[in-house]
């Protein structure tokens, strides 16, 4: 009744070309981001913010990175942790080595050279297809995370390779309370998430799409594959060592190479999985549902079950109520909950009609 | 010079180890397209299975065909549950749930029997004696007869027997199989047994080597480069890709290793597999795909 198109008529291509073309949608997306800004630094308290909210949005970063390369550009990758290491090592380090650069200009040089790294190993996709493509990516994996153990220059000669966030100062302002961390994370990840939605409108975003569905087919209509796929590596990695600079500096505050192992590229894979493959908002639904599924699975241990089943058992039940809730989406909603909050939206248009 | 050879051939023995993973990932992949990324937790779940029941004091005969039940009424499952809903979907899908099944496989191998390091004993002497003046180890030795036993069962199985013909056809166009009434089903359940024994087989082995513990499940990854070298498809691949990698992450270990402050044996195996694939895109003996709009 209340949301749906009736008499809003569109009549230039710039209202037609807008991320949100329904009013109701835009008020709904202002009144987030307002609350979002506003309302939840005042409110929330320092669990919140370090434990879920700001995990939450580095995740929601970092699937953003890998949709690209796997959601939109159909390049399937084990090695999302790694372009986040690179990211956050170079931040640090450009941070460390540069006299006065800017916090945010070192996270954005750790992000260029995490996307230039990318390229690198996304070259061999230019010859293969397919499960071919993992190997690139697991040698990215495995290397990456040898580059930086093994030498201790990119940790300034650190024990174990751990690096340590420098002073979060943003244009004067000292960003290094909870809310703060919070604040700033939110502000990058909002940026990088508008640019992305308008990526995968755009051209290029549509050239990924077609190299996906069909990269034979996109080559004969014209499309320069190359291009395309060298570029899905770049943007792709490029907001990968994004992310991975927030996990080391506002979220963790020290972080070692082992941090970025091979754990954290499934679990960023799964959150893509789960929140829905070629999808900005399911980026932020698999985030959420990543961060806050252990939460509330021990929560529940601790209600109902408790003395009865230790750590370790609730680890492995974890484990395989996890699995089973990847073969079920695979299964029965393979575009994940982005999927949901579609139909849901669509049915809430003819609501109380049933068509 | 004689080190040089003893660092080939204990390569080439230890590659031999993860062809051993590499072999069920080609059947099932040959079969039904599926890129079972859940091979390894299979290796763990089966080796730790049979330790368990070696531990409750079974004999040895019996330990062995109960964990070959247990691993078929695992492969029934998942055909039952997972294959048979996902029939005509995208490879990436396939392979993603597969990463599930892994994660439930491991989950449910742990609770049932704990995490805990278990040594498992085949009774072989891992002696090193001397051949031609080299060192070898008796284990590898052993481990490569029952790769290369293996290797003859299934490609007699493949070649000869009505099932076997019946699995290639299935390969060769899945469509065209049903149509001439081979049950795909029944196949699929057969070949994920056969996965199931295959990592038996090798979890004893790995077991034996590394004691049974999480960590077997991530040889793994170390299958991967393996696969990519020999090609996906074909089983002799695995042979010769599991030789190539084993011998020349030794080799690389050993001889440019401390130039590069060592430890390089951990991603050596993918950048010479990339390199690899850079030259023939479909791997040693793999099927090359013509693809058409």
């Amino acid at each position: 009744m209340l949301y749906r198109e009736a008499g809003q008529f569109i009549t230039h291509y710039r209202a037609d070309q807008r991320l949100f073309r329904l009013r109701q949608d835009r008020i709904g997306f202002y009144l987030l981001l307002a609350s979002a800004f506003v309302l939840v630094p005042n409110c929330g308290n320092d669990y919140w913010f370090s434990a879920i909210l700001i995990p939450f949005l580095v995740l929601s970063l970092a699937g953003m990175g890998l949709n690209f390369l796997t959601g939109y550009a159909g390049q399937l990758s084990l090695g999302s942790a790694a372009f986040m290491a690179v990211g956050a090592f170079s931040a640090y380090n450009f941070n460390l080595r540069v006299e006065g650069l800017p916090f945010l200009l070192s996270i954005l040089l750790g992000g260029v050279v995490a996307g230039l790294t990318g390229v690198i190993f996304g070259l061999p996709s230019l010859k293969i297809k397919g499960f071919y493509v993992l190997v690139s990516t697991l040698a990215a994996q495995f290397f990456v995370q040898w580059v930086f153990t093994n030498f201790a220059w990119f940790s300034n000669d650190s024990s174990s390779g751990v690096i340590t966030a420098p002073p979060l100062d943003v244009f004067g302002l000292d960003l290094s309370s909870p809310a703060g961390r919070y604040l700033l994370t939110l502000t990058i990840v909002t940026a990088l998430g508008l640019l992305a939605a308008n990526i995968v409108r755009s051209e290029l975003g549509r050239n990924w799409m077609a190299v996906r569905d069909m990269d034979t087919a996109a080559a004969v209509i014209g499309i320069a594959i190359p291009k395309t796929k060298l570029l899905a590596f770049a943007i792709s990695s490029f907001y990968l060592g994004i992310a991975g600079s927030l996990w080391a500096f506002t979220y963790l505050g020290t972080v070692e190479p082992h941090g970025f192992d091979i754990n954290r590229s499934f679990q960023i894979l799964f959150i893509i999985i789960i929140g829905g493959m070629g999808s900005i908002l399911g980026n932020f639904l698999g985030a959420a549902f990543i961060v806050l599924f252990p939460v509330l699975m021990s929560h529940i241990a601790n209600g109902l079950l408790v003395g009865v089943i230790d750590s370790g058992h609730l680890e492995n039940f974890q484990k395989i109520v996890f699995g089973m809730l990847i073969i079920g989406f695979l299964i029965k909603e393979p575009n994940g909950l982005a999927s949901i909050w579609r139909t849901f939206t669509q049915q809430l248009r003819v609501w109380p009609l049933r068509y | 010079m004689s080190f040089f050879f003893e660092v080939l051939v204990g390569g080439l023995l230890a590659g031999v180890m993860y062809s051993l993973v590499a072999i069920g990932f080609v059947l099932i992949y040959k079969a039904s397209g599926v890129f079972n990324f859940a091979q390894g937790s299979m290796v763990l779940f089966s080796a730790l299975t049979f330790v368990s029941l070696l531990e409750r004091s079974y004999p040895f005969w019996l330990a062995f065909v109960l964990t070959l039940l247990i691993m078929l009424v695992l492969a029934w499952a998942i055909e039952r549950w997972v294959l048979r809903k996902l029939v005509n979907r995208s490879p990436i899908t396939l392979f993603m749930a597969t990463l599930g099944l892994s994660y439930i496989i491991e989950g449910l191998a742990q609770s049932l029997w704990g995490a805990q390091v278990h040594g498992l004993d085949l009774g072989i002497n891992d002696e090193p004696f001397e051949v031609l003046g080299l060192l070898l180890s008796q284990f590898d030795l052993f481990a490569s007869a029952v790769a290369g036993s293996l290797v003859i069962i299934l490609s007699l199985f493949f070649n000869k027997t009505r099932t076997g013909i019946a699995l290639r056809a299935v390969a060769d166009d899945p469509l065209a199989a049903l149509a001439v009434g081979i049950n795909l089903q029944r196949l699929w359940l057969i070949v994920w047994g056969v996965a199931g024994f295959v990592g038996l087989v090798a979890g004893l082995l790995w077991g034996a080597r590394l004691g049974v513990q999480f960590s077997l499940s991530l040889v793994v990854l170390k299958a991967l480069p393996v696969l990519i070298i020999g090609g996906f498809t074909s089983i002799t691949g695995c042979i010769v890709g599991g030789l190539i990698i084993g011998a020349s992450e030794k080799l690389a270990e050993i001889f440019i290793g401390p130039y590069l402050g060592g430890g390089i044996e951990n991603w050596f195996p993918y950048v010479l597999a990339m390199l690899f694939l850079l030259v023939r895109p479909a791997g040693l003996f793999g099927e090359r795909q013509i693809e058409r709009v």
